[in-house]
Formats: C-alpha cells, sequence, structure tokens
C-alpha cells in the first residue's frame, strides 16, 4: 500500500518570508488533466504594495554588493536548483501535462540560463560601459547602473523557463523585482522561491505574487516607487494600459512578447534594466 | 553697480541674410505651411525677426511620408561610408557658418554671443563630426554585427539650446541610417531653419531631413503620427510624460530627455575658487535655462557664509544685457512665459520663507530678463527646492555629512545631473556612486562632449544621447530570437493577438493630445 502523501500550502513570497495573501484570498490551481493540485494564494493590492516595500529595501544592499558577490549568489541559485531537479520536474509535468523528458529539459533550461546570467554579472559593465575620449582635460567613464525596483509580469505560459528568463536578467545589474506568476502555473515559481529563500539572495531582493496578473499588475504599473515594469508575459492583459499608467513617473517598460521564446537570454534584457551613469572629473598636476 | 566699465562690443548682424519669412523645409524644398504663420521675436528687443510657418496634420504626413520615401529609397541603401561622408560635409559647412549660426541663435533665443559662438556651435560642428565616423562602424556599436536602423525618426527639440539640441537628435539618427523630421521650439526655430540651408548646400538626398516649425500640437502630431519609428524627445518632464503616454501600445522606440533639479554638492575641502566659478557657471550658463543646470547647491555647513558671500561678489560682477555684445554674461529669458514661470517660482520661494537675493544690475527697458538670483535659508520641502526653475534662480541648502548631502542630492524624482566639489578623490568616487543621476560632473560642471553619453535617470527621462549610447538609442540588433523581441514583426504580433479581444492594436490611432507648451528642457 502506498503511503499517503504531505502536499504543501503554497503562499507568496515578500521580504524573504512566506505570508499567505493579507486579503485571506486562494484561487484553486489544477493540473493538465483537470485533477486538482493547490489553493495557491491570491494576491491583493495590499500585497503587491508590501512586495514593493520589500523590494525597495533590499535594493541599496543588492546593488551595493560587488559584481563578483551578486555572480556567486546567482551561481549559487543554479546549483540548488538543480539540487531539486526531480521535485521540479514532477511539478512541471503534472502543471503543464509534459512528458517527463519535456519537463526535465526545461529545468535544464532554466538552470542553464541561471548559470549564464550569472556569469554576467561581473562582465556586463565592460560590455556597456567605456571610457569617452572627450576633447578636454577630464577624466569620463560612462558605466550601468541597475534601474532600482523592477516590476514583471512573468511569461504565463511556461512554469519556469519563463518566470526565470524574466527574472535573473533584472537581477544581474542589482536590481530587486516583484514578479507576477503565471496565473495558471504558479506553482513552480513558489516552489522557485523556497530555492531562492535558502540561497544567499538577501531577503526582498525577489519577491513573487501569485493570482491573477490582470488585477496586480495595474497596482504595479501605477506605483510611484517602481521604476520599471517589464510586460513580457502582459500580451493577454490590457497592456496598453499598464504602459500608460508606467508613463505616470516615466517607467521604464518592456512591452509583451509572445511565444515560446518569450524572454529569450540576450544581453539587451540586462542593459533594460539599467541606467548609464556618466561621470566626469576633471585632470591636473596642480 | 559695476565690476568694470565697458564700452558696447556688440557682435555684428550684418554676417546674417535672413529672409522675411521661411517655410517648411519638406523633400529637400522649402514649402509653405498649412497653419497660421507665426512669428519668431528677439527676447532681447521684442522686436520681430521672421514669420515662420505653422504646420498642421498635412504638413506633418507629407514631411513623414517624405522622411519613409527617403529612408526607404536612398538613406537605407547607402552605405555607411556615404552616410559618413554626407555628415562630415555638413559638420564643415557648420564650422564655415559658425559665426553667422551662432549670431542667429543669439538673436532668436537671447543666449550671450560668447555662449554661442564658444559653446553652442563649436558642439553642433563637433556632433556632426564624432558621428559622421560612426556611420560605417556600427558592428562596433555594441549591438552586434549589422544592426539596423530604426526607420524614420520624430525629433522634438527645446528652445534653450536650438541648433545643439537639433545636433544631438540628427547627427546619430543619421549616422545609424535613419531619415528624420524634426520640429524646433516655437520660439527658436530660426537656426533649425539656417540649418535646412546648409542640408541643401551638402546636397543631401531630399527628405533624409526634414524640419517643421509650429507649436505643440505640431509636435504631437508628428510624435503620434502612425508611420514614425522612433520618437526623440527633449523638453519637460510634463510633455515627456505626455509623449510616453502617446506612444503606448505602438511599436515606437523612444528617447525622453526631461527636466532636473541637478544638487552641485560643495564639501569643505572643496577648491573654493574653482568651486564658485563652478557654481556659477552651472546655474547662470546660458540664463540658466539648462535641463541639467545646478539648481540646488548643497553646501557644508561650515562654509556656508563664506561660499554665499563669494557667490555675491562674483554674481555682482556678471554683465546682463545685450545678447550680442561680446562682453554680455547674462542674456535674455527665452519669453515672456519663461519669465512669468521664473517670477512665480521666485516668489514662492520668498512667500515660504526663503531669502532672495538679486545682483544688482540693470535690467533693459524692452525684452525679458531676470538678474541672477541666489536664494538661502530654503528648505527642502520649499518649491524652489523641488521644482525646476529653469531660469538664474540658486537654491542654496547646507548638509554636515556626506550621507546628508547624497541623502537631499537623491531626494526628488528626477536625476539627470550632479556636481561634486571636494579635493578628496575617494570621496568624489564613493558619492559619484550613490548619487541617482546620469551625469555627474567632479570639480567641474556643465560639460558636453560629443563623445559622452547624456541623460537621466528616473522622471529625467530615459535613454542616452552622445557617445556609443547615443548611437544605440538610433538602432536595433539584427540578430534577434524567432519571437523578434522588441522588433516591429514581435509588436506586430502581440497586437493582433490583443485586438482578437478588441484591445487597443498598434497603430490605433490614438486621441490627440493638448496641445504642447512650454517645451522646455
Amino acid at each position: 500500500m502506498s503511503r499517503l502523501a504531505v502536499p504543501k500550502t503554497y503562499k507568496l513570497f515578500i521580504g524573504g518570508a512566506f505570508p499567505r495573501s493579507e486579503s485571506g484570498r486562494t484561487y484553486e490551481v489544477r493540473a493538465a488533466d483537470g485533477g486538482f493540485l493547490a489553493n495557491a494564494a491570491k494576491a491583493s493590492r495590499k500585497d503587491a504594495r508590501d512586495a514593493v516595500v520589500a523590494a525597495r529595501g533590499a535594493v541599496a544592499g543588492w546593488a551595493g554588493a560587488t559584481a563578483y558577490n551578486r555572480g556567486q549568489v546567482l551561481y549559487r541559485i543554479a546549483e540548488l536548483l538543480e539540487g531539486r531537479r526531480a521535485q521540479f520536474v514532477a511539478e512541471i509535468e503534472e502543471a503543464e501535462g509534459l512528458t517527463r523528458a519535456q519537463a526535465g529539459a526545461q529545468v535544464d533550461e532554466a538552470v542553464d540560463r541561471w548559470v549564464w546570467y550569472a556569469g554576467w554579472a561581473d562582465k556586463f559593465a565592460q560590455a556597456a560601459g567605456n571610457a569617452n575620449p572627450v576633447a578636454g582635460p577630464y577624466f569620463n567613464i560612462s558605466v550601468p547602473e541597475p534601474t532600482g525596483v523592477v516590476a514583471i509580469v512573468a511569461p504565463q505560459d511556461s512554469s519556469l523557463v519563463g518566470f526565470v528568463s524574466a527574472v535573473a536578467p533584472a537581477l544581474v545589474a542589482g536590481n530587486a523585482v516583484v514578479v507576477v506568476a503565471s496565473e495558471r502555473f504558479p506553482l513552480s515559481a513558489i516552489s522557485l522561491a523556497e530555492v531562492l529563500a535558502t540561497s544567499d539572495v538577501p531577503k526582498g531582493v525577489v519577491n513573487v505574487l501569485t493570482g491573477s496578473p490582470a488585477e496586480i499588475a495595474p497596482w504595479l504599473a501605477s506605483h510611484a516607487d517602481v521604476n520599471a515594469l517589464d510586460l513580457v508575459g502582459a500580451g493577454e492583459l490590457d497592456w496598453v494600459d499598464l504602459e500608460i499608467a508606467a508613463a505616470d513617473t516615466l517607467k521604464r517598460v518592456l512591452r509583451p512578447e509572445p511565444g515560446p521564446d518569450a524572454a529569450a537570454p540576450a544581453l539587451d534584457r540586462i542593459a533594460a534594466f539599467t541606467e548609464t551613469k556618466t561621470v566626469w572629473h576633471t585632470k591636473s598636476l596642480r | 553697480m559695476s565690476f568694470l566699465e565697458y564700452a558696447p562690443a556688440p557682435e555684428s548682424r550684418a554676417i546674417l541674410s535672413l529672409r522675411d519669412s521661411y517655410g517648411l523645409f519638406i523633400d529637400g524644398e522649402f514649402v509653405d505651411g498649412r497653419g497660421t504663420p507665426f512669428q519668431s521675436i528677439s527676447p532681447a528687443s521684442e522686436e520681430k525677426i521672421a514669420t515662420i510657418a505653422n504646420a498642421n496634420q498635412a504638413d506633418v504626413d507629407d514631411a513623414v511620408a517624405a522622411a519613409r520615401r527617403a529612408h526607404d529609397r536612398v538613406w537605407s541603401r547607402m552605405s555607411g561610408r556615404d552616410r559618413g561622408k554626407y555628415l562630415f560635409r555638413i559638420a564643415r559647412l557648420i564650422q564655415e557658418r559658425a559665426r553667422e549660426l551662432a549670431v542667429a541663435e543669439s538673436l532668436d533665443n537671447g543666449k550671450p554671443i560668447k555662449e554661442s559662438r564658444d559653446v553652442d556651435v563649436p558642439l553642433v560642428a563637433a556632433w556632426f563630426f564624432y558621428y559622421a565616423g560612426w556611420a560605417d562602424k556600427l558592428d562596433y556599436a555594441g549591438l552586434g554585427a549589422n544592426p539596423k536602423a530604426l526607420g524614420v525618426a520624430a525629433q522634438v527639440i527645446p528652445w534653450n539650446f536650438p541648433l545643439l539640441m537639433l545636433a544631438w537628435k540628427i547627427a546619430p539618427a543619421l549616422a545609424a541610417g535613419n531619415t528624420v523630421v524634426l520640429k524646433p521650439a516655437e520660439t527658436t526655430p530660426l537656426t533649425a531653419l539656417l540649418f535646412a540651408e546648409i542640408v541643401q548646400q551638402a546636397d543631401l538626398p531630399p527628405g533624409v531631413v526634414n524640419i517643421i516649425t509650429g507649436a505643440g500640437d505640431t509636435g504631437a502630431a508628428l510624435v503620434g503620427h502612425d508611420d514614425v519609428d522612433k520618437v526623440a524627445f527633449t523638453g519637460s518632464t510634463a510633455v515627456g510624460r505626455a509623449i510616453a503616454k502617446q506612444v503606448a501600445g505602438t511599436h515606437k522606440k523612444v528617447t525622453l530627455e526631461l527636466g532636473g533639479k541637478a544638487a552641485n554638492i560643495v564639501f569643505d575641502d572643496a577648491p573654493i575658487d574653482q568651486a564658485i566659478e563652478g557654481i556659477v557657471n552651472g546655474i547662470f550658463f546660458n540664463q540658466g535655462h539648462v535641463c541639467c543646470a545646478g539648481s540646488r547647491l548643497l553646501v557644508q555647513e561650515s562654509i556656508h557664509d563664506e561660499v554665499v558671500e563669494r557667490l555675491k561678489t562674483r554674481l555682482s560682477t556678471l554683465r546682463l544685457g545685450d545678447p550680442l555684445d561680446k562682453n554680455t554674461d547674462i542674456g535674455a529669458i527665452n519669453s515672456r512665459e519663461q519669465l512669468d514661470r521664473i517670477r512665480e517660482l521666485s516668489d514662492a520661494g520668498v512667500a515660504e520663507g526663503a531669502d532672495r537675493w538679486s545682483a544688482p544690475c540693470e535690467i533693459p527697458e524692452n525684452g525679458f530678463w531676470y538678474a541672477p538670483t541666489i536664494f538661502t535659508n530654503v528648505q527642502t520641502s520649499n518649491r524652489i527646492a523641488r521644482e525646476e526653475i529653469f531660469g538664474p534662480v540658486l537654491s542654496v541648502l547646507t548638509f554636515r555629512t556626506p550621507q546628508e548631502a547624497i541623502a537631499k542630492a537623491n531626494n526628488t524624482p528626477y536625476g539627470l545631473s550632479a556636481g561634486i566639489w571636494t579635493d578628496k578623490g575617494s570621496r568624489i568616487l564613493a558619492v559619484a556612486d550613490q548619487l541617482r543621476a546620469g551625469v555627474v560632473w567632479a570639480n567641474t560642471f556643465n560639460r558636453f562632449d560629443p563623445s559622452s553619453p547624456f541623460g537621466g535617470y528616473k522622471e529625467s527621462g530615459y535613454g542616452r544621447e552622445g557617445g556609443r549610447h547615443g548611437l544605440g538609442a538610433y538602432l536595433s540588433p539584427a540578430s534577434v530570437t524567432s519571437a523578434g523581441r522588441g522588433t516591429p514583426r514581435a509588436v506586430e504580433a502581440a497586437a493582433s493577438a490583443a485586438s482578437a479581444d478588441e484591445k487597443p492594436a498598434r497603430r490605433t490611432r490614438r486621441p490627440a493630445r493638448p496641445a504642447k507648451k512650454g517645451a522646455a528642457k
């Protein structure tokens, strides 16, 4: 006789903790075959705002860490994810109705993308910045800096690889993020939050909300303490209204990307959430 | 009181041969506009300079169509080497006509001739020289091999550096292979129209550069035009915000260069003589009509009194008056509207309890003028410490520790520029790291160079102008994934998916926005 399983309660991930939604709401997540999987937390406006506060509080420390350190922390996520590969494969298999091989390929891709982005942490400034040969006695250098708090609507058609592809590049330069997970496939995002919680990522650097992107995204798009908005997974929402709301505080906006290749690994995904700072200094022997 | 008496030394206007009226420059020729023409006046005398055509929607359509044709048939097919040669030609023509352009700029804008002659116009030529060389080297712009031009660029520029802002916009756009429709500010169209003559002298293919004049609604029509691929705007944050809303949901790529409220931080070990000159240059250069002006002086408490006294002494030596006089330091305020705004904010400063001091200088009878002014005893909550005044008005605040200076400097929704004055190199670098501003000047201020990226954090806008980064703002990578992120195709697909649910699709015309007034950077 088989052992009776112990199912997990899936909650939000805010400021390094796993609270339920303050609203007390949950929604039912079902497997591809229709079977019950979990009651996921249905985040509210207040949860979103709490997440922004947590993210803002984490920016200085994460952005101020050395690039070498950020690279190691990001690489550590890949290590821990690899170690829990079986758990994610099973979760994705069930949620998305994939074969074991397909689910395994998604987890492998997610791990490899963490590794790819981790490696960029201490090189990106060299690719995106440079010294400028100005016509005068000045030292002049341009370097990329993180934009600050990035709100992300994760790709909606994928459990893990879409989520990772949207989150990892924003972290490379030192941003803190608030991510709205896939509404249909939210469980792997929360399981990934467990990986993040046990890795060395400082609390608040990544905050994960589950629930209705249509309900939560407008609060993030209009939040004055959010600096950038990644609408990669917002193609099915009224995303034009989100972009308009974001314009009130001149947020940097990435528009939706359709299809399975959404948020494919690219240097300009890192660049999208950075600002170029140029510093001039006089040169003189006196 | 005057530091020294100087005889008048006006630059001759004889070098100018202006027409009585100017049309729109579309498809290589000057044509009549279909809107109601307006006059450009000299802000120093209020005399009329020329009658200027006003582009309506149909004119905007013509200009964009000309730019599209020129892009598709000529400019996008031309080798980078030849595009570059055209830009080199333009740079040389600007140098040849430098004095004429400087006189025209000072006449139309009101800035001192020594600034238009020694700063604006030389930088304009430098900008074209710099980007000319990029035209056949786009593979090294940082976007991978074979980056592509975006297409037609709509460019709207302010009145504070009319010709220089034109150069910042047109030079990188053309080098990257785009064609442009540019709208200069309503109050300062003159040098853009002289530039159109230079474009003719350079024999640039028709339609590559189109210049249309008009007010805010012309700009809104241009920015909102469906066949525009790139929008570049320099001006106020309010208008920038409206543009960001206007282009939402389209495929347009946007660069916004908006307002600022820069902190100029002076530590007690600063080289004080240089710092005083830097503070003066930081806020009184170009009558303070500078988006990156050092309008908030943060001075360490221990040297506050000394700095303020020395500033007052220095300001008392500045000469305000005829912009065309070679000895003039402070020219005219660009328009009555701007003068009213400076007065309003300045009065608000007094009403909120700050102490106002203005340099003793004679104000000419005609024209728009504002004496260099310092506010002390300013609180961080005062309007003069928070809002962009865009005039020769300096707000002085104090701090005790570097941490306090950084916190106060960053306590603004803007983030365009900042200054640091100290003899301690390690402190400069640490403070520069923590300032949320796109340009940081250390022991200098208001330096510009075509190789040096310029642009803001936060509500000062996004995108960079100048340098390799400024070139990238007019390019997209050749190799994109099958999803084609950021390309028109991807957005098209997203939009068609969205339109199935009756959501706004790409190229759906949005209602016209209200007239864009005060397009001032």
